[in-house]
């Protein structure tokens, strides 16, 4: 019989400790549909192997998950994989990738809540399903940049008409005299 | 019916580990990045899961590593971490206040930071 609860449990590496003295530890959320390519970017940042952190869905995702035909399985586990880039010896960043549809929303309570911004990661063969993530995101106060992932069958389209696609703001829209500059969008 | 009736990521087994407490209190305390550093060595007596995070948290890990380390949701980890705090076995330290933005400096910090790498 397979124990594999038992298992020891294994920290981190003696190369992936963190110093002693850091103090305050920031976020930056990836959000994006699947497939988007968040494990790839989390991995290519993270200083770290990436590692993986589950939540279950309880009452959150009552009426939201459709169980019918899956009755015996009576908990749902998403799971986030995040990295980490040590800034300083007081400071040190960790990179967290979400799944931007919508039944996974119950993840963001608290995954926003201090972060320093978001970064919507989007594939232009499947632009709309990054129509509500902006939207939700704005109605939080999230600060977000967008990354436009070229993948080489994804159709090309200049970022000027990315940014109308996706209703990005060209300034800011704050009543400061010189104005800010927009919602920033690369392509990657 | 499976080989395994009990499923190790099953509520049962979770709610075993917490005996039935809830996380509301403890989710308002630590968040995915809080650092957590123990403060004591683990004891036989203790639960296993508390003795694990005092083993594994020699050096600084956020609440986000430990739940990846037991492999436990984070909610769950939460809570234990909530009673290591209350018998001053570990430290937190959290100190950028939830649901409020960060200042414009530690902006500053992280972006000059990630330019140096």
């Amino acid at each position: 019989m397979d124990f594999s609860g038992s298992e020891p449990v294994r920290g981190p590496r003696e190369a992936e400790l963190l110093p002693a003295t850091v103090a305050t530890a920031v976020k930056v959320v990836i959000v994006g549909g699947f497939g988007v390519g968040k494990t790839t970017l989390v991995g290519s940042v993270s200083e770290i192997r990436p590692l993986t952190t589950e939540e279950t869905m309880t009452e959150a995702g009552v009426g939201i998950d459709d169980l019918a035909g899956v009755e015996r399985k009576s908990s749902t586990t998403v799971a986030m994989d995040f990295g980490r880039i040590t800034i300083s010896d007081e400071l040190v960043l960790y990179v967290f990738g979400t799944p931007g549809q919508e039944r996974f929303w119950f993840l963001w309570n608290g995954l926003f809540e201090g972060a320093l911004g978001a970064v919507v990661l989007v594939d232009t063969r499947r632009l709309e399903v990054s129509f509500d993530v902006l939207g939700r995101l704005e109605d939080r106060g999230v600060p977000f940049v967008v990354a436009v992932n070229s993948f080489p069958e994804s159709p090309g389209y200049p970022l000027d008409e990315l940014r109308g696609a996706l209703d990005l703001p060209r300034t800011s829209r704050s009543s400061s005299a010189t104005p800010a500059p927009g919602t920033p969008a690369a392509t990657c | 019916m499976s080989n395994q009736d009990w499923e190790e990521g099953g509520p049962e087994r979770l709610f075993v580990i917490t005996r039935g407490r809830d996380r509301q209190q403890a989710a308002a305390t630590f968040d995915l990045v809080t650092l957590i550093v123990a403060r004591s060595r683990p004891v036989p007596t203790m639960q296993p899961e508390h003795a694990a995070i005092l083993r594994i948290c020699g050096s600084p890990l956020s609440v986000a590593e430990i739940s990846a380390y037991l492999r436990l949701p984070n909610s769950l980890v939460i809570v234990l971490l909530a009673d290591l705090l209350a018998d001053h076995k570990i430290e937190a330290r959290a100190p950028i206040p939830l649901a409020t933005l960060p200042d414009l400096s530690l902006l500053e910090a992280v972006i000059h930071g990630l330019q140096r790498l």
